[in-house]
C-alpha cells in the first residue's frame, strides 16, 4: 500500500459532552481531510468516550495532525496508529438478493464461512451480519455483490493497539 | 472590560452597576474586541470584550479573530437567548460555538447558573496559559438570571489541557551544541518571546554569543531596536540588514515564530540555505510551516533560560569575527536608511520624527497596509509590549480601538495609533469613546487619500491599473474629530507636524492628526511574493 493512501487511525480519549466532535470534526474539515469512519462510544468511565477516526494520509501529515487533534481542549488522549499496528474490527449489516432457493442457499452458506449471522430471511433476500477486519468485510461484500445488494450499514472501524 | 450591552446580556450589564467593575461603553462591538485585545498586548492581562447575542456576537467575530491570529489573552462574555429558545432561530439568536470555534481556544456555554464560576474560571484560566488565545463565555439570559449559592473555584484544572510541558533538558543540549558550533547564527525573535516574557533572556542570549537579533513583525520590541545587535524585522518589508542576515545566516534560532508567509516569504527558498532551530510552547508549530532541523517544545522563558545557561557552560566554537564584521557592515548601511523617495513630510521623516518625541514607554500602535509598514522599517520599539499591531489577520481598524484599549490598561503613558486614511474610516467611531470614557490617544493620519498598500500591489504587479482603491470624497478629518468633541489639525510640513504632536501629547483629550503625505509613494524595501527574502525591491 502506497504511503500517502495509507489508512491512518486515531484513537481519541474524549470528554463525553455536546460539542466535543463538532470540535474534532472542524480540524479534519479545514484540513480538507475526509473521514474514511467514525466510531464514537462511551469508556468504562461515563464521563469520557473513545472516537476512532480513520483517515488517510501520510506519515508526516497523520502526526502533525495527531497533535493538532491533542491541542483540543476536550481531547484528554490521543493515540495515533498505523493500520498494521492495530487490533481493527467492523460490523457490517447487509441485504442480500436472493432470486431463488438455490442463491439463498449459497448465501447462507456464505455467512457461516465468515462466522456471520442471519438476521432475517424474507422471499426476496437475506438480511446478514458479519464482523471482522475491514479487509474481511471488503471481501464479504464483493462476495455478495454477485448476488446483488439491496443495501449496506457499516459501522467504521474500531481499533486497539496491538501488543 | 470594553463592551455594548443588548437584551440577552441586560441581567449581566444590571450586575456590573454594583460590581465596581470599570466598563468602557464602545459603539461598534469590533472595537470592543480591539480595546480588549490592545489591552492584552499592552499589559500583559487579560482584556474582557462584552456583547450582546445575535449581532453583538458576531460583530465580535473579526476582532477574536485579530487576538486569535496574534495569540493574544482575550475573554469575551456574549449574552445569548435563553436555553429554552436555544435552536429556534430566536430574535438575535446566533450559533457561538459555531462561529468561534476556529478562531478562539475554547468557547464555553453554561447552561446552568451552578456552572458559570467553573467556565468563568477556565475561561480566564486557558486565555492567560500556555500559548494565550481568546476564549468566549456565552450565557443564555435565562441562566445569567438564576441565582445559586455558589462557590469561586480557587483554581481550575482540564484534564485535557496541559499548558506546560516540562523542560526538554536533551534538546536545550542540542540546541546549544548547534548554537555554539554555528559559523553565522541569528536569533530569530517572535511575537511569542514578548508574550511569554522572555525578551530579557533574548537580549542576554544573543549578548553572551555577541550574535544579531532579528525579529518578525510580532517580535518587534523583543530586543530594543537601537541595540547593536538588532537587525529589525525580517519579512515582505522587513529591514534590508534583517532581511540578508537571515539569508545569509548558518543556523536561525528561532523562538516564538510561528513561520508566516509574510515573515518568511518563499518557504522552501527561506528553508534552503540554513539550518533552522525552533523553541516553540505550541507543538503544533512544530514543522507546520518549515522543516526545521532541530526542535524544542517548552514553555519559552525556561526554555531560553535553560539555554542560556547550557551555552554558558559550552566554548563558543565560532571562529574569527567574520560573521560580526559583516553583520555590523550591513547595519551600519542601511539602518535607519529610509528607501525611496525621502526628506520633506515623507512617511519614514514624519514615523522617525514621532520617535523622537515619544519617551520610550510610549505606545505605538498601527492599522493595516502601508501605514503599518512604515511603521515597522522606521519607528525604533525600545521596549516589549510598546508595539502594537494585527500581525496575523492584518485587520485594517484595529490599531485606534487598540490603542484606546492600551490607554485603558497604561493610563500613565502617550499612547498612538499610526494610521492610514482607509483603516482609520473603519473604526473612527472609537472617537466617542475615547471622548466620553476619558481615554486619550493621538491619531496621525498618514493621508494619501488612497488605499496605499493595494494601490502599490496595484501600481508593481497589475500596471498600475488602479481599481476601487482611490477614497475620491475624504471626510475632513480634523471636523470629524471636532464632530466627536475630540481635536484635529492638519500639517503641512516636517516642522508643522513636530509642533501638532507636542501639542497632542499635552492634550487632555484625543488628537487627530492629518499628515497629507504623497499619495504614490511605495513602501520600500518589498520581496514580492514568491521571492527569497534577499530579494529585495529597493527602488521602484
Amino acid at each position: 500500500m502506497k504511503d500517502e493512501t495509507q489508512l491512518r487511525i486515531f484513537s481519541l480519549l474524549v470528554e463525553n459532552k455536546p460539542g466535543v466532535l463538532f470540535r474534532v470534526a472542524s480540524h479534519f474539515r479545514r484540513k480538507n481531510y475526509n473521514i474514511e469512519s467514525l466510531v464514537v462510544g462511551p469508556t468504562e468511565d461515563r464521563t469520557t468516550a473513545r472516537m476512532v477516526i480513520t483517515m488517510r494520509a501520510d506519515e508526516e501529515e497523520a502526526d502533525s495532525f495527531a497533535r493538532l487533534l491533542k491541542r483540543t481542549v476536550d481531547v484528554i488522549e490521543i493515540t495515533r496508529m498505523n493500520w498494521d499496528q492495530a487490533i481493527l474490527s467492523e460490523l457490517v449489516q447487509i441485504k442480500i438478493r436472493t432470486k431463488d432457493p438455490h442463491s439463498r442457499n449459497s448465501v447462507l452458506a456464505m455467512v457461516g464461512a465468515w462466522g456471520g449471522k442471519v438476521l432475517e430471511i424474507t422471499k426476496n433476500a437475506v438480511c446478514v451480519q458479519i464482523t471482522g477486519s475491514p479487509s474481511d468485510i471488503d471481501n464479504y461484500i464483493e462476495m455478495a455483490a454477485e448476488f446483488g445488494i439491496v443495501g449496506i450499514s457499516r459501522t467504521g472501524v474500531t481499533a486497539l493497539e496491538k501488543g | 472590560m470594553f463592551g455594548l450591552p443588548g437584551g440577552a446580556i441586560l441581567p449581566i450589564y444590571d450586575e456590573l452597576l454594583d460590581s465596581g467593575i470599570r466598563h468602557v461603553l464602545v459603539r461598534h462591538e469590533q472595537t470592543a474586541a480591539h480595546m480588549a485585545d490592545g489591552y492584552a498586548r499592552a499589559s500583559g492581562r487579560v482584556g474582557v470584550a462584552m456583547a450582546t447575542s445575535g449581532p453583538g456576537t458576531t460583530n465580535l467575530v473579526t476582532g477574536i479573530a485579530t487576538a486569535y491570529m496574534d495569540s493574544s489573552p482575550v475573554v469575551a462574555i456574549t449574552g445569548q437567548v435563553p436555553t429554552a429558545q436555544l435552536g429556534t432561530d430566536a430574535f438575535q439568536e446566533t450559533d457561538t460555538l459555531g462561529l468561534f470555534n476556529p478562531i478562539t481556544k475554547y468557547v464555553f456555554q453554561p447552561r446552568a447558573v451552578e456552572k458559570i464560576p467553573q467556565a468563568v474560571k477556565a475561561a480566564f484560566y486557558l486565555a492567560s496559559t500556555g500559548r494565550t488565545a481568546p476564549v468566549v463565555v456565552d450565557i443564555p439570559k435565562d441562566v445569567q438570571m438564576g441565582s445559586a449559592e455558589v462557590t469561586f473555584p480557587e483554581r481550575v484544572s482540564i484534564r485535557g489541557y496541559v499548558p506546560n510541558s516540562e523542560l526538554d533538558r536533551r534538546g536545550i543540549e542540542e540546541a546549544a551544541r548547534m548554537l555554539l558550533e554555528a559559523e553565522r547564527p541569528v536569533l530569530l525573535a517572535g511575537g511569542g518571546v514578548i508574550r511569554s516574557g522572555s525578551c530579557d533572556v533574548v537580549v542576554s542570549l544573543a549578548e553572551h554569543l555577541m550574535i544579531p537579533v532579528a525579529t518578525t513583525l510580532m517580535g518587534k520590541g523583543s530586543i530594543p531596536e537601537t541595540h547593536p545587535l538588532s537587525l529589525g524585522t525580517i519579512g515582505m518589508h522587513g529591514t534590508y540588514q534583517a532581511n540578508t542576515v537571515v539569508t545569509e545566516a548558518d543556523l536561525v534560532l528561532s523562538m516564538g515564530v510561528r513561520f508566516s508567509d509574510r515573515s518568511t516569504m518563499d518557504v522552501e527558498k527561506f528553508s534552503r540555505d540554513h539550518q533552522i532551530v525552533h523553541v516553540d510552547i505550541d507543538p503544533t508549530e512544530i514543522n507546520k510551516n518549515v522543516k526545521t532541523a532541530h526542535f524544542v517544545i517548552g514553555e519559552l522563558r525556561a526554555t531560553v533560560t535553560a539555554l542560556l545557561e547550557a551555552v554558558q557552560r559550552g566554548v563558543n566554537r565560532r571562529e574569527g569575527s567574520a560573521w560580526s564584521q559583516r553583520v555590523k557592515e550591513l547595519r551600519d548601511e542601511y539602518d535607519g536608511k529610509a528607501f525611496g523617495k525621502d526628506g520633506g513630510i515623507s512617511p519614514p521623516s514624519v514615523i522617525r520624527k514621532m520617535r523622537e518625541l515619544l519617551s520610550v514607554d510610549s505606545i505605538v500602535t498601527t492599522e493595516v497596509g502601508q501605514n503599518q509598514m512604515w511603521a515597522q522599517l522606521y519607528f525604533k520599539t525600545l521596549k516589549p509590549r510598546t508595539f502594537i499591531t494585527s500581525g496575523g489577520l492584518g485587520t485594517m481598524g484595529f490599531g485606534f480601538p487598540a490603542a484606546i484599549g492600551a490607554k485603558a490598561a497604561k493610563p500613565g503613558v502617550s499612547v498612538l495609533d499610526i494610521a492610514g486614511d482607509g483603516s482609520f474610516q473603519m473604526t473612527c467611531n472609537a472617537l466617542a469613546t475615547s471622548v466620553s470614557e476619558d481615554l486619550p490617544v493621538i491619531v496621525c493620519v498618514l493621508n494619501n487619500s488612497m488605499l496605499g498598500m493595494v494601490a502599490q500591489w496595484q501600481r508593481m504587479f497589475y500596471h498600475r491599473r488602479y481599481s476601487a482603491v482611490k477614497l475620491g470624497a475624504l471626510p475632513d478629518f480634523v471636523k470629524l474629530a471636532k464632530a466627536f468633541g475630540a481635536e484635529g489639525t492638519r500639517v503641512q510640513s516636517l516642522a508643522e507636524f513636530e509642533k501638532a504632536f507636542k501639542e497632542a501629547l499635552r492634550c487632555p483629550v484625543t488628537t487627530v492628526i492629518d499628515v497629507p503625505v504623497p499619495p504614490e509613494e511605495d513602501v520600500l524595501p518589498m520581496v514580492p511574493s514568491g521571492g527569497a527574502l534577499n530579494e529585495m525591491v529597493i527602488d521602484t
